[in-house]
């Protein structure tokens, strides 16, 4: 799918006061903020999973003009804990995946064999955020993916998801709790401040 | 050959039984003897109640009054089907998408069978129709209390992954296709039972009330089967239609998980 710049024109949701926001290809936007602050139902409302006031653009194509299925096929929200519904972990990939990005993120060609009932909730995670980019998108909304990881496998998501972004193109929103993690990966720093999305600028974080 | 009267000295003599019955419970303090009593003092009210309805049904026996009755008999029923769920719709949709269904599926098939199986003169002679609908209904609200006992109940507990489904691309029909199916087969399950066990475990009891009556035991099987079939396919529609409506109302039109339009039922 061609690279797309994402525009947020006065989004607003009960957690949030209305604000802009735009995102060139390849740009990461990182969101921080309490637990609770309303993060997770930001990335919810681009993606049009709930109720939302305010428009989301993908260049000038506006959501709400799209089956909200195909929106989601180009906007992809990746859940901080990634669910399993048939037996296989293979079995949730598109049918023509071929195991790319598996060995960067220091998983065995054959984690595609395992049963799910299995998987710890770093597999799960990993394994997840793969699922996700094995089909075609154009913007990346990532809920914490690294939440359930340690310190190498966190570098080795990190190094893998700035790759893919600069060769794809994808505007990216990326809510992290980590200020070192946003730090290495952040184009642009915000936060959510008493309902307010704020813009962090250097030595105030 | 006509049936033994039933005198109501010997109906105290088995209500008398009953009540030992609830001693034994009290005795014993398995905490139902209240709702034994209470159950038992509503089937006597209310059997001698529609006793004397059908009675007057039957002796003015014109369509209006049969529909009348039938109505009634769909609005309890679909009232019936919302006490039965535990997570249900808010707003009048749990009421309004059992009843609808339950009147879809029973009475078109009511109809058709009354019309074209049975085919009494009239058609709608309340001794045929009322039974008839009785029945379809009686098992078509089993069967749909259960569907959408099952797909809300399935959507709450699963709603995380139906959500991790939409993210990924899916529609709404394909992210919630298991547990839709999965409600319509347990909805369907008791009349497959029922038809599966009918004559070796269970003796029917509509066949075995004709046979008391002294009609023949083959007619009165052939009855039998004929109405198990119908009920089969009346309950059997009546779950699909109320789960397909369900889960219509689990989204809304951006195909959105719509768990706010469920309701926990205050216990």
């Amino acid at each position: 799918m061609p690279p797309v710049t994402l525009h947020l024109k006065q989004v607003a949701n009960a957690l949030i006061e209305p604000f802009d926001l735009s995102l060139e290809p390849g740009r990461i936007c990182c969101i921080s903020g309490a637990s609770g602050s309303g993060k997770s139902r930001l990335l919810r409302a681009v993606a049009d999973l709930e109720p939302h006031a305010g428009a989301v653009l993908l260049d000038d194509l506006e959501q709400q003009r799209l089956p909200a299925d195909q929106w989601r096929q180009r906007v992809r929200l990746v859940p901080a804990e990634s669910q399993w519904w048939l037996d296989r972990v293979g079995e949730h990939f598109p049918a023509h995946y071929d195991g790319a990005g598996l060995e960067a993120l220091g998983l065995p060609a054959q984690a595609l064999e395992w049963q799910v009932s299995r998987l710890s909730s770093g597999e799960k995670q990993r394994l997840g955020l793969l699922r996700a980019l094995a089909f075609p998108l154009q913007v990346l909304l990532l809920d914490e993916p690294c939440a359930n990881l340690d310190g190498e496998a966190t570098r080795r998501v990190e190094a893998l998801l700035l790759a893919r972004i600069r060769a794809e193109g994808w505007p990216v929103i990326w809510v992290a709790h980590d200020p070192a993690q946003i730090r290495r990966v952040a184009d642009y720093r915000f936060q959510i401040k008493q309902k307010r999305l704020v813009e962090v600028t250097d030595g105030c974080d | 050959m006509g049936v033994i009267e039933i005198s109501w000295w010997q109906l105290s003599l088995a209500f008398g039984l009953v009540l030992l019955l609830a001693l034994l419970a009290w005795l014993a303090r398995l905490g139902v003897s209240r709702s034994l009593l209470i159950a038992s003092v509503r089937t006597v009210v209310q059997l001698f109640l529609i006793g004397l309805v059908l009675e007057l049904l039957f002796s003015v026996g014109t369509l209006l009054w049969v529909s009348v009755l039938a109505v009634a008999m769909l609005l309890l029923a679909g009232r019936e089907v919302m006490a039965r769920q535990q997570r249900r719709f808010s707003g009048g949709w749990a009421y309004s998408i059992g009843t609808a269904a339950m009147f879809v599926s029973s009475f078109s098939i009511a109809v058709i069978t009354l019309l074209v199986l049975v085919g009494p003169d009239p058609w709608y002679r309340p001794q045929y129709a009322i039974p008839l609908l009785g029945m379809l209904l009686g098992n078509t609200m089993t069967g749909v209390a259960l569907g959408l006992d099952r797909l809300t109940e399935g959507a709450w507990q699963q709603r995380a992954q139906i959500e991790n489904r939409l993210m990924l691309g899916q529609n709404w029909k394909q992210a919630l296709g298991p547990i839709q199916r999965e409600a319509m087969r347990a909805g369907m399950i008791p009349s497959i039972n029922a038809m599966a066990a009918a004559g070796i475990i269970s003796l029917p009891g509509m066949m075995t009330g004709q046979i008391l009556a002294g009609t023949a035991p083959a007619l009165a099987v052939k009855y039998q089967i004929l109405i198990m079939l119908i009920i089969t396919l009346g309950s059997g529609l009546g779950v699909m239609l109320a789960v397909l409506a369900g889960g219509w109302r689990l989204f809304d039109q951006r195909q959105r998980l719509r768990m706010d339009r469920l309701e926990m039922r205050a216990r």
